[in-house]
């Protein structure tokens, strides 16, 4: 792990730190309330700051998670250079892709 | 001579580079204040004089002396028996993660080469027509470098991490606590080259800050803490280059 690769997963870190005490919260509201799936997706629905707020959630995950793979990819299956550097790749906006599907799933204005 | 105290069962690793896989069992007669590297000189003298190990000082000074026992790095000229070994029984193997040359004695080249690639080399900014140096032993650079500068480059530490074990490139604990002190000596000219030379992919950030190089040091220094000093100050240098 380079200088480059340390910062990445340091600072996608730093982001997710609210994004989980936020989304911890939001989910423990719903379910106080007793919120049914419509009424939540009635609120996330065509909002642009729970799709910014997934959204960046999402990439911050996706970026970090890919790069703690990628370490134990290298140190305990002994992957090398170019093999390493595309698994990273691949997990990296693997995790990207199907998180930002959901995240517009539930946040894309629906059939009203 | 102090009296002799029973038998110990010693195995050794035996046999050179890849093939270092063998292990015979040598019967060494016991003393009180007996250290490991004297079990070993006893076997090369008195029962195979083909056993290839290396020492020097015999006091720990040198650093050459190293060796696994019973699974654990330890300099054997400053290790009593008496503290590792388990119902009379001792092993003995070359150091964990550098390349065997034959018994006990490894190839310290991998070690000695991180040193250079981690610039773990003085960049002076005076000649010898200029004035000493003054540097106040008190500023906190200082301190920290003091902290480190007692490594007696003996490979325990290297040894010893798992982190060197899994990614070769990694450039170990003992260089990169070299390059933290120099770093934090005021005479040095070339903190950029330094914190370039830790910042690759061999460099400080893959450590894990598992602490066994700090755990098993013989000279009882702290190359994680300086490790994660390198990560301070790169992160530092990370922000500052791109402002």
């Amino acid at each position: 792990m380079d200088l480059r690769l340390y910062m990445a997963q340091r600072l996608s870190a730093l982001l997710m730190a609210p994004f989980v005490l936020v989304h911890l919260g939001g989910m423990i509201y719903v379910i106080q309330s007793g919120l049914s799936a419509q009424d939540i997706l009635g609120r996330t629905q065509g909002s642009l700051p729970w799709m910014l707020f997934y959204g960046g959630f999402v990439v911050a995950a996706g970026v970090h998670g890919a790069i703690g793979l990628r370490t134990i990819a290298q140190e305990w299956l002994g992957l090398r250079g170019r093999a390493l550097s595309l698994l990273g790749w691949a997990v990296g906006l693997g995790l990207i892709t199907l998180g930002l599907r959901a995240v517009f799933a539930v946040t894309v204005a629906g059939p009203a | 001579m102090a009296a002799m105290t029973g038998t110990l069962s010693v195995t050794v690793a035996r046999g050179t580079g890849e093939t270092n896989t063998a292990l015979q069992t040598f019967d060494v007669p016991a003393y009180d204040s007996q250290t490991v590297l004297d079990v070993v000189s006893w076997i090369q003298q008195n029962a195979d004089p083909t056993l290839t190990y290396r020492f020097a000082c015999r006091v720990g000074m040198c650093g050459s002396c190293a060796m696994m026992v019973n699974g654990v790095p330890r300099w054997t000229c400053r290790t009593h028996v008496s503290k590792v070994a388990t119902e009379g029984k001792v092993h003995i193997g070359p150091l964990r993660n550098l390349p065997v040359i034959k018994d006990l004695a490894v190839d310290m080249d991998p070690f000695f080469d991180s040193w250079v690639d981690a610039e773990a080399v003085h960049h002076p900014t005076r000649s010898r027509h200029d004035d000493v140096a003054r540097v106040d032993p008190e500023s906190a650079p200082r301190t920290q470098a003091d902290a480190g500068i007692e490594c007696i480059n003996c490979a325990v530490c290297y040894a010893a991490c798992d982190t060197v074990n899994a990614t070769p490139d990694f450039l170990g604990p003992a260089a990169l606590q070299r390059a933290w002190t120099l770093l934090n000596d005021a005479r040095d000219g070339q903190r950029d080259a330094i914190l370039d030379a830790v910042s690759g992919k061999g460099g400080c950030h893959n450590c894990h800050s598992m602490g066994s190089c700090t755990a098993y040091c013989p000279n009882a220094l702290d190359p994680m803490s300086a490790i994660a000093g390198l990560k301070r100050e790169t992160a530092r240098s990370f922000f500052r280059r791109r402002s």
